[in-house]
């Protein structure tokens, strides 16, 4: 199963459809080939993950396994779904300026809710949790995951149970998106705790999700109960268990033995593609992900200065060589930070073509001339510089030896100085610490395509900015092309600004992009419902549709 | 002897402290820290590291953030993990069972066996019974054990499936036949390095003794061969294995950490790899002052015993 791309008409007429479309959703997911899933939730599923489920508490800092257990757990307002268009779950509708839950302005929302929506001790689900949960976000006292855009809303208004306004001090369109991944908390559990960050909910949660917290292992498992009250489509599995395998070889081995039903992040190995692929009882997919490599290049250092120098790197990079040798020829090339999957999608930048005559013309004619050591040189300025990335992470570092030698051969010298885990993106990443980093970057927020943070100047932190542009790009027309997008709710008048800002950044080339990730994703005969969605960091998004065909 | 044992004790509070002063520098002035992990998160920006930091009490000058912490533990509390929310005790708790299971079937029977072997080979020596097994225990000794295991794995469970690849026990089914199905691989392959080792530490003991005048004089007295190796050179050569079993107890609960990630057990060696690779402080200073005290008992122990079987050590 691949992505199926779609065109933009079909597209378009889908985010037309958003607010309406919540009934007709589930229909989506479910192929009509297969057997219709049980009437009573039946069986049970076991989700390998390679990293440990640790953080329940949904409104706290979370890595993507904390984000796949959530989404089974809670639900959040809207959600997006696989073509990226924002779908109602806890609310009854997507607000648009049409529906009167949006102003002309975007500064007036009007949120309406489900009313047939009860938390997992059955307690109703009422505007008063949104209510919570949006304030929870901005408490100082609380460690909240993110605060961009919550820290735009005010006046939150409870009308009534099932309706909720608020006001935003300014226009901000990606707003809608960051709402997609805001999942709601019970106001009756969480309200009387004197201190949220160590509540007991966020050990045993409740929430309104189609699973209800079942028991954990620390260490081992967490296994998750239907509930059987769910609103939405599902659940049709009775346990749900994430079992936590530590290494990639071994959540491989107990993919092939059996004893996991579906391999889940990090997924299969690409080197094991091939034999998995020809596994009996097992199905095995390619699955492009929203997650782009490429070498980020620190615009505070001198070396980068020269648009020359940045594009004669670009162009001494053999990136076909490096996807087929070391990634299995799985993964695709990009020429911008947004997978091709996304609506906003720019397909009309010049593709990268690697040519070494090319790079050191470009070089030679902006006057960077040959030391005696062969490293070229212009007003004291060497153009040598290191590269980092994670220690231990093989096809990284092969990758880091293979654009060594194509860099060489323009005389420039990169050198491997590669950190440990917390090391690396510790402040050496955040604060800008680096001349050039080899890294893999989800850069949308959801399906939403602004990259604020990632490449307005505001955000550099090392500048004492906001954000986490760690490449400190600084360039006046995309920050204000990115103000303008925030500005806008409609995706058609929002496409033609970003298409400009990833032109802009093909240009100044601030990060080097090599390719769009490929996951190797497996699972069990027999097991329906399983979605990609490139708009959500995890497979198992919505484990609420999983079934067994039996 | 409670003299002896005070003076040791005192000892031992002095060395906790030292130890717990240098494992907290090093864990704290190691860059990188707790909010790493979140840096490539979509959405994460600098603002939010730094508001989570403060709160988290992360800025606060080290010797504060020690004082802190040591002044709780004094007090009994051994502070809440930054990866998992729960107390560090529990948190070591619940890995200290499967550690223990596993740890403790394959110290049981890496001595047994080692044992049995090093005696053997000791009493004929240079036979062929000695040279495999010094061979063997080369082979097991040179070869890592997270190649036993996925041996093991590929053989038993993927070939014939007669164990399961992995795991503590099948989710759901939590019989003692069900731990021991899952136990039997991880503890034998476990065991493999260890009876290598007690075999060899065994064998070099006991010809230690062997030619001893004592063993003369017993077999001259006309003790039966059986008594002789039994009682003057097995009892004899014991005695150094005290020690190193004393100094095993901290092993034993610290986990291994190869073999519990190739057989996806959660013990304390994946727990303090994770807690380390999450910079999780809490749980890795709990872990950290658990195996001091671990090692210092052990020793401690081993002493008190070697002390109690061997009255030389207690007059010195």
């Amino acid at each position: 199963m691949t992505f199926s791309h779609p065109t933009r008409r079909k597209t378009l007429q889908m985010l037309g459809l958003a607010g309406a479309a919540g009934a007709l959703a589930p229909n989506l997911l479910v192929s009509a080939a297969h057997a219709a899933p049980p009437e009573t939730p039946t069986g049970q599923i076991v989700v390998g993950f390679s990293q440990e489920p640790t953080v329940f508490n949904p409104l706290m800092p979370r890595i993507e396994v904390d984000d796949g257990v959530q989404f089974s757990l809670f639900d959040p307002l809207f959600r997006v779904d696989t073509q990226g268009v924002i779908q109602p779950a806890l609310a009854a509708e997507v607000p648009t300026v049409a529906n009167g839950g949006l102003s002309e302005d975007g500064l007036e929302w009007r949120v309406k809710l489900r009313d047939d929506v009860t938390w997992h001790d059955g307690t109703p689900f009422t505007a008063e949790d949104v209510k919570f949960t949006l304030e929870l976000v901005v408490d100082p006292n609380f460690r909240s995951w993110r605060t961009l855009g919550h820290n735009l809303v005010r006046d939150i208004t409870v009308v009534s149970p099932t309706e909720i306004t608020w006001r935003m001090e300014e226009t901000f369109s990606p707003y809608m998106s960051i709402l997609a991944e805001t999942f709601m908390v019970p106001k009756h559990i969480l309200e009387p705790e004197a201190d949220r960050n160590t509540a007991p909910f966020n050990n045993a949660p409740i929430g309104t999700g189609a699973f209800k917290w079942g028991n954990r292992i620390a260490g081992d498992h967490l296994e998750l109960v239907a509930n059987t009250e769910y609103y939405g489509e599902g659940p049709y599995i009775e346990r749900l268990i994430y079992k936590y395998i530590p290494d990639l070889t071994v959540l491989y081995t107990q993919f092939k033995s059996g004893d996991i039903d579906i391999a889940g992040v990090q997924y299969i190995s690409q080197d094991n593609y091939a034999e998995a692929s020809k596994l009996p009882g097992k199905v095995v997919n390619v699955v492009p992900t929203a997650t782009i490599e490429s070498i980020y290049l620190n615009m505070g250092r001198p070396q980068f200065q020269d648009p020359a120098v940045r594009e004669a790197l670009y162009a001494a990079l053999d990136k076909q060589t490096i996807i087929d040798a070391l990634y299995y020829g799985l993964p695709t090339p990009s020429e911008t930070y947004l997978p091709k999957q996304s609506y906003y999608y720019n397909g009309d930048l010049p593709p990268h073509e690697f040519n070494i005559d090319r790079a050191n013309k470009l070089l030679d004619d902006a006057g960077w001339a040959r030391g005696s050591d062969g490293v070229r040189e212009k007003d004291g300025v060497r153009l040598a510089f290191t590269n980092s990335t994670t220690a231990g992470n093989h096809l990284r570092e092969q990758t880091q030896q293979f654009v060594q030698q194509t860099f060489k051969d323009i005389g420039v010298e990169m050198t491997i100085s590669n950190l440990p885990p917390a090391v690396m993106w510790g402040e050496y990443w955040t604060m800008s610490q680096f001349d050039t980093v080899l890294v893999g970057i989800t850069f949308m927020s959801g399906a939403d395509p602004d990259v604020s943070a990632r490449f307005h100047s505001d955000s550099i932190g090392a500048q004492g900015g906001k954000g986490a542009n760690n490449g400190q790009y600084v360039n006046e027309e995309v920050d204000a092309l990115l103000a303008e997008g925030a500005q806008t709710f409609d995706p058609e008048t929002r496409k033609p600004i970003y298409d400009k800002i990833q032109s802009i950044i093909r240009d100044d080339l601030p990060m080097l992009p090599m390719f769009q990730y490929a996951t190797v994703r497996g699972h069990k005969e027999g097991i329906m419902g399983i979605e990609p969605n490139i708009n959500t960091r995890i497979d198992t998004w919505h484990a609420a549709a999983y079934y067994w065909d039996k | 002897m409670a003299r002896y044992i005070l003076n040791r004790l005192g000892q031992s509070i002095i060395l906790l402290v030292i130890v717990s002063i240098i494992g907290f520098s090093v864990l704290h002035l190691t860059p990188g820290g707790p909010l790493s992990q979140y840096a490539l998160t979509p959405g994460m920006t600098q603002e939010a590291m730094d508001r989570i930091s403060e709160q988290m009490g992360l800025n606060r000058p080290l010797p504060v953030q020690y004082l802190d912490w040591a002044w709780r533990l004094l007090q009994g509390d051994w502070g809440t993990s930054y990866r998992d929310n729960q107390p560090v005790l529990d948190v070591i708790g619940r890995h200290l069972f499967a550690t223990f299971l596993l740890m403790g079937s394959s110290t049981v029977i890496s001595i047994a066996i080692g044992t049995w072997i090093g005696i053997r080979g000791a009493t004929h020596r240079y036979s062929v019974f000695d040279y495999t097994a010094t061979v063997g225990a080369m082979i097991a000794l040179s070869i890592p054990t997270f190649w036993f295991g996925l041996v093991a794995i590929y053989l038993f469970s993927l070939k014939l499936g007669w164990f399961p690849a992995g795991n503590m026990y099948t989710i759901g089914d939590q019989s003692v036949l069900n731990y021991l199905h899952h136990l039997i691989m991880p503890s034998v392959v476990l065991a493999l390095v260890n009876i290598a080792v007690w075999s060899r530490y065994m064998r070099t003991a006991t010809l230690d003794v062997i030619n001893q005048d004592f063993v003369k004089t017993a077999r001259a007295k006309g003790a039966s061969e059986r008594r002789v190796l039994m009682k003057h050179i097995v009892g004899n050569a014991l005695l150094p294995m005290i020690t190193l079993a004393g100094m095993q107890l901290p092993n034993l609960l610290s986990g291994a950490l190869v073999t519990e990630t190739v057989f996806t057990w959660p013990g304390m060696g994946r727990l303090f790899l994770d807690s380390l690779g999450y910079s999780d402080y809490p749980v890795v200073m709990g872990l950290l002052m658990f195996s001091a005290i671990l090692v210092l008992i052990g020793n401690l122990i081993a002493d008190l015993v070697a002390a109690a079987i061997d009255p030389r050590i207690r007059l010195a």
